[in-house]
């Protein structure tokens, strides 16, 4: 119990998860985070031994179909969402230095 | 003829019947929401001059006899994490603050191929996270019931909006209880169905595995009803099941006799608030009383069903918002130097503190190293969890639970301290866990004059049942609306909302 979060794992979550966060929202993500994990360690009450994991409460395939275009070419409201556009592409600030 | 307080089915007939037309049905609603939002808040975007435009062609085909099914004419609201083909989607979050889909959601384009019309969107905790429609960019849904009380959530918006009369019928979206508790604590009805019985397909994924999309509605028959024209097999959601039963109206008989009833002790414990517990238990010694069989059970591993759904939810969560980059659609941060750190200020300046706190709850349980002790150890709770529910259901044919431990709180007593609101789940979210359906239907008001909520929970595929039973429950306590639709009656509308920084602004729309 009493799990401690430490500035480099909040880092790393934050890297984790593409957030870029404040001093005061990592200390409060720090205190969250550590009462959420005391929670969940309850779980470690429960004997899971030989319990396979289970993600989905049924069978799930791989559901198939022929490569056939089946709706039109969208691209003209796709775009009309696009934060910016530059000749029919999404423009993004640079990628490489 | 007060249009707005008929329900879908009623309202249907009359149109079906020539009656009346489904622009008068559309103006009236719309005119009951103009009247209702400056107090109520349930909507994100009014869409009255789509809605009138539809309702021509609604009209047309009703006529043409292209729809005669029971929704033809019939208004609705749709959650705001449902997609709309040209309709403002927001998931009540700044980062989707201008997005418009491209395609309509499988469920939405189930009812129009039915003839319902789409008034709007209605408001919902940011991307369906939180118990109280407090979290949304949008400002909160207040409680028709009493305004100074949250509607519960994340479909607050929706449930206050069927409560209210703003609209007769809704969808909404539950991922460990969005559709039951908000109806509970708004006097209504809503069905969360069994797992892959509604198509994903559309819906702004939170948790995948446990997300499902349900009607919710002023009478178990309008539930029931809407969930037969919503239902599907659809091969553009993987997770889509091809059921053998979609007749969920044939249930409405009522008969209980010989029906047994589990009561779970564990639910009915310490956390319980009394009149909650006292109203529930009152419904089930009649329910008895109609000749079922009723009986206490220890249901077991209720206290883990949180944490394992708070790993697993969180967990899909970080990956299935990912998406939200700034790049294709939604909200993009500005003065940003390179890709990388438009990401990351995108997403910090995009989300509200909860999505946040969920997103770096799933990033960290999904790392290396906490991965197997934290992810794979919930998923194994799930596993036993479902076990636990699959043996109640050899003896029992529904069990009867809370929606939720105690009545609507007030507005601003939940956020301050997530863990406390994260245990109001506790009735609702093994049932996610275990993707089984839950339907909530009130069973009468506490002192404060709330509503109280009773939910049903069936075995897979059995949705007949609950609806037999809620059904059952519903003649013996009548339905009520909240006063506040006595006094919202009677005026003139047609007026559509925008949203500019986030502040509900209604303009004129087109009248006829």
């Amino acid at each position: 119990m009493a799990n401690k979060i430490s500035d480099e794992t909040i880092e790393y979550v934050g890297i984790l998860a593409k957030l870029e966060l404040s001093g005061e929202e990592k200390e409060n993500a720090k205190a969250d985070m550590e009462r959420m994990l005391d929670y969940i360690d309850t779980l470690n009450e429960l004997d899971t031994e030989g319990t396979e994991p289970m993600s989905h409460v049924f069978p799930v395939y791989n559901v198939f179909r022929e490569d056939i275009a089946e709706n039109g070419d969208g691209s003209g409201d796709t775009l009309a969402n696009a934060p910016l556009v530059k000749e029919q592409g999404f423009k993004v600030p640079k990628t490489i230095g | 003829m007060d249009i707005c307080s008929m329900t879908a089915l009623e309202l249907g007939e009359k149109i079906r019947h020539r009656e009346l037309s489904a622009a008068e049905a559309v103006r009236a609603y719309l005119a009951r929401t103009e009247a209702a939002e400056p107090e109520i808040n349930s909507f994100v975007t009014v869409d009255a001059e789509g809605a009138l435009r539809r309702a021509q062609e609604v009209q047309k085909g009703i006529d043409e006899g292209i729809f005669s099914g029971p929704l033809a004419g019939v208004p609705v609201a749709v959650k705001d994490n449902l997609c709309t083909r040209g309709l403002l989607t927001t998931c009540s979050s700044k980062i989707l603050s201008d997005f418009k889909p491209t395609f309509s959601a499988q469920a939405v384009r189930n009812l129009e191929k039915e003839g319902a019309i789409v008034i709007g969107k209605t408001n919902m905790d940011e991307f369906a996270m939180g118990s109280t429609t407090e979290t949304s960019y949008y400002g909160v849904t207040r409680n028709p019931w009493n305004t100074s009380h949250v509607p519960g959530g994340s479909s607050g918006g929706s449930c206050a909006a069927v409560a209210a009369e703003e609209c007769p019928f809704a969808l909404g979206s539950d991922t460990g209880g969005s559709i039951r508790q908000p109806s509970s604590f708004c006097g209504v009805v809503g069905i969360k169905p069994t797992y892959g019985t509604v198509s994903r397909y559309g819906l702004i994924a939170y948790g995948s595995s446990l997300d499902q999309v349900g009607p919710i509605a002023r009478s178990v028959s309008d539930c029931a009803a809407v969930l037969e024209v919503i239902a599907s097999h659809d091969k553009k959601d993987s997770t889509s099941i091809r059921r053998e039963d979609y007749d969920f109206t044939r249930a409405l008989t009522g008969d209980v006799k010989g029906m047994r009833i589990g009561i779970p002790k564990d639910y009915f414990g310490e956390g319980l608030d009394s009149e909650v517990k006292e109203h529930i238990l009152h419904a089930v010694k009649k329910l008895k009383e109609e000749g079922a069989v009723v009986e206490e059970f220890d249901l077991s591993l209720v206290q883990y069903a949180i944490p394992a759904y708070y790993v697993i939810a969180s967990a899909e969560a970080s990956s299935n918002l990912a998406r939200f980059d700034g790049v294709k659609y939604g909200y993009r941060a500005g003065n940003c130097d390179g890709l990388h750190q438009m990401y990351k200020k995108t997403r910090s300046e995009g989300f509200g503190a909860e999505v946040k706190r969920r997103i770096m709850l799933g990033s960290f349980v999904l790392s290396a190293g906490y991965y197997d002790a934290c992810y794979l150890k919930a998923l194994r709770t799930k596993a036993l969890i479902k076990q636990a529910f699959d043996s109640a259901f050899e003896r029992y044919d529904i069990i009867v639970a809370p929606s939720a431990p105690t009545t609507a709180p007030k507005i601003g007593k939940s956020l301050s301290d997530p863990l406390k609101m994260y245990l109001g789940d506790i009735y609702t979210v093994s049932v996610n866990l275990a993707g089984l359906p839950g339907i909530t239907v009130p069973v009468g008001q506490d002192k404060k004059g709330l509503p109280i909520g009773m939910q049903l929970i069936g075995n897979c595929f059995e949705e007949k049942k609950i609806i037999r039973a809620a059904y059952a429950v519903e003649q013996m306590c009548e339905y009520k609306a909240p006063k506040l639709c006595g006094e919202l009656k009677n005026s003139a509308g047609g007026k559509s909302t925008c949203r500019e920084g986030g502040r509900q602004v209604w303009r004129d729309s087109m009248r006829q």
